[in-house]
């Protein structure tokens, strides 16, 4: 076991304090503002980061529970002078406003393209079993779990279908 | 968020030293306990992390049936093939709830120990005598919306807000405990949570230094497998009311009918006589009226949540119309 | 150099659509996009300042009463803990939007549950967050404090409208319709936490946070301080969000900056988001009573509209509900009222659509059952009750596009204009049915400054104070001073929400884009007055596009090394007293009603809008998207809880206070209606931030009777109600 925590493919050492969350310690300790503190308490998805390829909340998870783990924050997934497909189809599409979710929803949706490719259903999914599509009413259920209260969900779709088709 | 001391277990015979203590807790997932944490509503002193214990494993057992690990997540369980074909109500359920991020780290023991939404527990300057036992019950004269309308007391109305449990309820699944002691006990879903009576501090059967090792499903039980969650939003809310259903048809005549309730009561809802009124019976609206009748003979409104009963019975006419309709 | 210019009369000379660069208007993508989406744009919390301390606030456990005294030892001795604030500067309530002074002070006196009364200062978030729930608190409490709005006497609040006789207009009708609608509190629930981070060089005091109006802010703090205005610097670069919460200065600055003080070191205070619900703003609840008088035709003879609203006591601010009543509609014979019910819930203010966000759906959901009543097509009504002229001040509207936006929507909806009747389209367990409404948004336009300079290197740079909060303003600022100058909006570096920049006007109210743009655009003309100059021509004559004139020379030999720099400062002067101005539009929807359930889905959704002339294609639908949203929101999921009791507010987060999920929300189309609104502004421009929600909830509401003859006058439209209201 390694008292180290990957941060975006840098190693860092976990907090003193265990009762740091892991978001506090990526926004606090190590100064990445993109993840973003909406609620703390799992219900508005801003904080939303991927850990070991599965998208989680990191305000309900302390630093300390995530020692050897991989961690890739909004920061890992591109950058202004080298922004990821979705960066830049949010961009393309308006998929934000205030742009405080934004993050947090671009985390989520990356990790949900792959949730779809391995064929994991949804709540909204006709059938359990086979394979799944990126539909419409896939994706709204499926980012559900990111609040956007300036209400750009329409265009948030229209940026994450647009990717979608683009790679598959 | 008190100071606690922390400890990884490294296996479960850590944890169980460690939660032994009064004041300690085991944690998993986290989504429940340091949400309740950060307002202080959990307080424990020392947390033992049992992530890295093992016990997250979904496998066949003996008897056909399938154990699901406690440490497994929510979302490797409604993922897995075989709770896909064998149980899909399961699946259906666990998929209704929360988020796919909160599901990604949930795990199952811990989502049976998912505390209540009740606005007077979760805020540590209200009365409430679950949280703080002869407090006074806020919910009662307060806002009850989302409250019990069966089995309640008058130290609490609180109710039991997970789906994965009403689920397991109608499958009739077993709960598998490591005792302090070393041992093991099995305990029905069914009998698991608690009403609250006059300990309405008490959630469920669990005690000090036990931890949820496994929940056991019977062998594929087949039927048509429903989960109906009414809710205000279309995703990402607690269930107004919602029904688990495991429903045969022989002969144009109901020839089995599992049915476990949500969001009605301090726990997921279940009444053998529904089953038995049922069976036997054609899917008309006066069979439907029936089971609502027993299911609803000792419900009790607090005033906001007197909808619930004419919901509940109006959901359970659509979850068994659609379940006869696809049985047949 | 300033150049003031005070607009008495339309703009008619339209010189926007002269310009050669061709930008304006266009769906240009956000200039901060791609800060934004890589996470590496600030928010307020978010500046590194070295050696920052963190507070975090306690709040009140009872209603009204006084704190007679504070644990302080007991919490000062935990580890980490640098002080307990309860200085009697400290706020207790936001600042009403353009309040321009502190508001209430004093943490000892309490008069609502949640009321913050206190600061722990500690070394770290977590230290503090914990010595807060440790502050034992003694009070004085005031039994029998009221907290419900229906058991008070009410004050009427001034501007009743008396004409003619209603009650005659009612008795005499054709047809007539006399209702009762009520809704619930909301909440703005911006998605970044109220948060600051304050910091004094000696006497001089620079903080970031998160606020809307810094134009007003700035004087908010220095008073609540007793500091000068000079010796403050708000910073607001980007904010996450605000819908009326953070148009005054809450309480987490104020005790931001009287912490940093004291401890000589920076501090920063983040609100929790309970802490968000329980002591910034809610909207309040609202009982309204519509009076619809009508002839044979449908023609309206009559209108009454009497609202009932609520808020703390000493609090001027009332949900201004019968805003757009005044002059939607015609009806000779008119009675319009606003009384306020004095309670101890939490401050009542403003959240996004302050009015018409509950006022319409009522009034819209009351021309639905008149409709019914006079047996015509709803888009029939309105249109042919659309007044000349303001039915109550006599004055001409500035321009309305309502029956455009009405016919308009109606066909890129598909909208069958036959015979109405509930229940017609069933589909499995679902009811479906449609619904429309007007939409309505009075227009504000204020003062504003901005400078901006055309730089050497053919560049320009425009600086104010004015904020954007998703609204789209870096965007719309450059392409207003790229359109004027010749510039790609990429050529336009535009700073804002910095007190340092020239006062603009702040973010609220939908005027921020007509009265900054409008400031832009008077700098710009005088930098084209120079330039023409230069050239030899008239401004008028000066066609500027891709950084040269159309004679070919470029501004960076016209300018010879030299920068021009203007400020504008635009005053909106009797344009203001002689129009009535207002956004005008129409909402479509189809929703399905759950048979056995009562769940309702919205399948789709279109809104129409008219709101003078499109800045950014992309950013203005967007803000029309997010009203239709919050429409959503205000139809079916949103109502704040308060105990009966106490008045504290029970659902104070995001899991049980419903704010619209993305399943909530369909596919959604917006049409912008083609406008040139003279009178509202040099620019031509009206606001769309809000007006996308004035009666969207109402086609909601309407459809749920179509689809399912469930006729509803509570909202939101929860399983609970639709059920109540459900025909067997």
């Amino acid at each position: 076991m390694s008292d180290t925590i990957s941060i975006n493919g840098t190693q860092h050492s976990l907090p003193d304090d265990p009762r740091r969350s892991l978001l506090d310690f990526v926004r606090q300790d190590l100064g990445l503002t993109g993840t973003k503190k909406g609620c703390d308490h799992g219900q508005c998805g801003a904080c939303t980061v991927i850990v070991n390829g599965i998208r989680i909340n990191s305000c309900l998870t302390l630093a300390v529970m995530h020692d050897g783990d991989e961690v890739t924050t909004i920061e890992g997934l591109g950058t202004p002078e080298a922004p990821s497909e979705l960066q830049k189809a949010f961009v393309a599409h308006d998929g934000f406003q205030c742009g405080y979710c934004t993050p947090g929803q671009i985390c989520s949706a990356t990790a949900m393209l792959q949730e779809i490719a391995n064929n994991w259903p949804s709540d909204a999914s006709e059938s359990l079993e086979g394979e799944m599509n990126v539909t419409g009413e896939e994706i709204r259920e499926r980012m559900s779990g990111n609040l956007c209260r300036c209400g750009a969900y329409a265009n948030i779709v229209a940026a994450i279908r647009d990717v979608a088709e683009e790679s598959a | 968020m008190r100071p606690f001391s922390y400890t990884k277990a490294r296996v479960i015979e850590d944890a169980r030293q460690i939660t032994a203590d009064e004041s300690a807790m085991a944690i998993a997932g986290g989504t429940n306990l340091l949400d309740l944490m950060k307002l202080q509503v959990e307080t424990p002193h020392k947390l033992a992390d049992i992530n890295r214990i093992g016990f997250d494993e979904i496998k066949k057992t003996a008897d056909g049936g399938l154990s699901i690990g406690a440490l497994a997540t929510n979302t490797a369980t409604a993922v897995h093939p075989r709770v896909r074909s064998d149980y899909p109500v399961l699946a259906r359920a666990i998929l209704s709830g929360a988020t796919q991020q909160l599901r990604n780290k949930a795990t199952n023991g811990g989502n049976l120990c998912q505390r209540t939404r009740c606005f007077y527990f979760t805020n540590i300057d209200q009365p409430c005598n679950k949280r703080e036992p002869g407090s006074g019950c806020g919910a009662i004269d307060g806002i009850a919306k989302l409250h019990a309308v069966l089995g309640a007391s008058d130290q609490c109305i609180a109710t039991y807000p997970g789906d994965m449990a009403v689920a397991l309820s109608a499958l009739d699944a077993q709960v598998h405990i490591a005792t302090a002691g070393g041992s093991e006990r099995t305990v029905p879903v069914r009998d698991f949570h608690c009403l609250p009576g006059d300990t309405p501090w008490r959630d469920n059967v669990l005690e000090d230094g036990e931890i949820i090792t496994a929940i056991t499903l019977p062998a594929p039980v087949g039927g048509t497998q429903i989960y109906r969650k009414v809710r205000e939003r279309s995703s990402y809310a607690f269930a107004l009311v919602s029904i688990a259903a495991i429903v045969e048809m022989k002969d144009g005549l109901f020839s089995r009918a599992d049915l476990a309730f949500g969001g009605l009561a301090h726990k997921p809802w279940h009444d053998l006589r529904i089953a038995e009124a049922l069976i036997g019976q054609p899917p008309t609206a006066q069979t439907f009226d029936k089971a609502a009748d027993i299911l609803l003979e000792i419900a009790r409104g607090y005033g906001e949540n007197d909808f619930k009963i004419p919901l509940a019975r109006r959901t359970l006419h659509a979850v068994l119309e659609h379940a006869a309709e696809e049985a047949a | 150099m300033t150049v003031h210019f005070k607009q008495d009369k339309p703009e008619q000379s339209n010189r926007l659509d002269g310009m050669k660069q061709g930008v304006l208007g266009k769906g240009v993508s956000r200039l901060e996009g791609l800060a934004k989406v890589t996470g590496t744009a600030p928010y307020a919390a978010e500046y590194p300042v070295e050696g920052c301390a963190e507070g975090v606030l306690v709040t009140s456990t009872i209603t009204r009463g006084e704190v007679v005294g504070l644990d302080k030892d007991a919490v000062l001795a935990m580890p980490g803990v640098l002080a307990v604030i309860d200085d009697s500067r400290l706020t207790t309530r936001p600042a009403q939007g353009t309040a321009n002074e502190a508001p209430k002070q004093g943490p000892k006196t309490i008069s609502y549950w949640g009321q913050p009364i206190a600061l722990v200062v500690a070394e770290t978030f977590e230290q503090a967050r914990d010595a807060a729930k440790h502050l034992t608190v003694k009070y004085r409490e005031e039994e029998g404090a009221p907290v419900d709005p229906q058991a008070v006497e009410t004050e009427e609040k001034d501007g009743t409208v008396r004409q003619g006789d209603l009650a005659h207009a009612m008795a005499e009708a054709a047809h007539s319709v006399d209702v009762t609608f009520t809704t619930r509190g909301h909440a703005s629930a911006a998605m970044e936490p109220h948060a600051a981070i304050a910091e004094w060089d000696g006497d001089k005091l620079t903080v970031h946070a998160s606020l809307q109006m810094l134009n007003y802010n700035i004087s908010e703090l220095a008073d609540a301080l007793g500091v000068e205005e000079d010796d403050v610097r708000l910073i607001s670069r980007f904010v996450g969000g605000g819908f009326g919460s953070k148009l005054g200065i809450s309480e987490e600055v104020v005790a931001a900056a009287i912490a940093a003080k004291d401890l000589a070191r920076p501090v920063r205070v983040v609100m929790s988001r309970q802490q968000v619900f329980q002591c910034i703003m809610r909207r309040s609840e609202t009982t309204q009573r519509l009076r619809l008088a009508a002839d044979e035709d449908g023609k309206l003879t009559g209108f009454g509209h009497h609202a009932v609203v609520s808020n703390l006591p000493g609090e001027v601010f009332a949900e201004p509900v019968l805003q757009s009543s005044h002059f939607l509609y015609s009806g000779e014979n008119r009675e319009l009222m606003l009384e306020v019910a004095r309670i101890h819930r939490m401050t009542a203010g403003s959240v996004r659509a302050p009015g018409e966000a509950v006022g319409m759906p009522a009034l819209e959901g009351a021309m639905d059952v008149l409709a019914e009543k006079v047996g015509i097509d709803p888009v029939e009504l309105r249109l042919k009750n659309i007044p000349e002229q303001d039915p109550e001040e006599g004055l001409p509207f500035s321009s309305n596009k309502l029956a455009e936006c009405l016919k308009q929507g109606a066909e890129a909806f598909g909208w069958d204009s036959g015979p109405r009747k509930p229940r017609q389209h069933q589909d499995g367990e679902w009811w479906v049915g449609t619904g429309m409404a007007s939409a309505a948004r009075a227009h504000s336009i204020s003062e504003a400054r901005a400078k901006v300079t055309l730089k050497s290197d053919g560049t320009a740079l425009v600086e104010t104070d004015m904020t954007d909060i998703g609204t789209g303003t870096y965007t719309i600022l450059a392409q207003i001073a790229g359109e004027m100058l010749g510039l790609e909006p990429n050529k336009v570096l535009v700073e804002l929400g910095d007190t340092r920049h020239p006062r603009g006007s702040g973010s609220g109210g939908s005027w921020g884009a007509a009265s900054t743009g409008s400031a832009v655009y008077v700098a710009c003309k005088a930098i084209r007055e120079d330039l023409a100059a230069r050239v030899g021509v008239e401004e008028t004559a000066l066609e500027l596009s891709q950084g040269k004139t159309s004679a070919g020379k470029s501004l960076i030999d016209l300018l010879g090394g030299e920068d021009i720099a203007r400020e504008g400062h635009y005053e909106p002067g009797d344009i203001k007293d002689d129009y009535t101005a207002a956004g005008f539009g129409a909402f479509f929807a189809q929703v399905r009603v759950n048979r056995y359930t009562g769940e309702t889905r919205v399948d789709r959704m279109l809104g129409a809008f008219g709101f003078g002339r499109v800045l950014n294609h992309k950013t203005a639908r967007s803000q029309c998207l997010g009203g239709i949203t919050w429409s959503i929101g205000v139809a079916l999921t949103e109502a704040l809880e308060f105990d009966p009791r106490d008045g504290h507010l029970v659902n104070c987060d995001l899991a049980e206070y419903h704010v619209p999920v993305n399943r909530d929300v369909p596919e959604l189309d917006v049409l912008m209606v083609e406008e040139r609104d003279a009178a509202a502004s040099p620019i031509q421009a009206k606001g769309i931030g809000e007006l996308g929600m004035c009666g969207g909830a109402a086609a909601i509401a309407n459809a749920i009777y179509n689809a399912s003859g469930a006729r509803i006058f509570d909202y939101p439209m929860t399983p609970d109600h639709v059920l109540k209201a459900m025909p067997d």
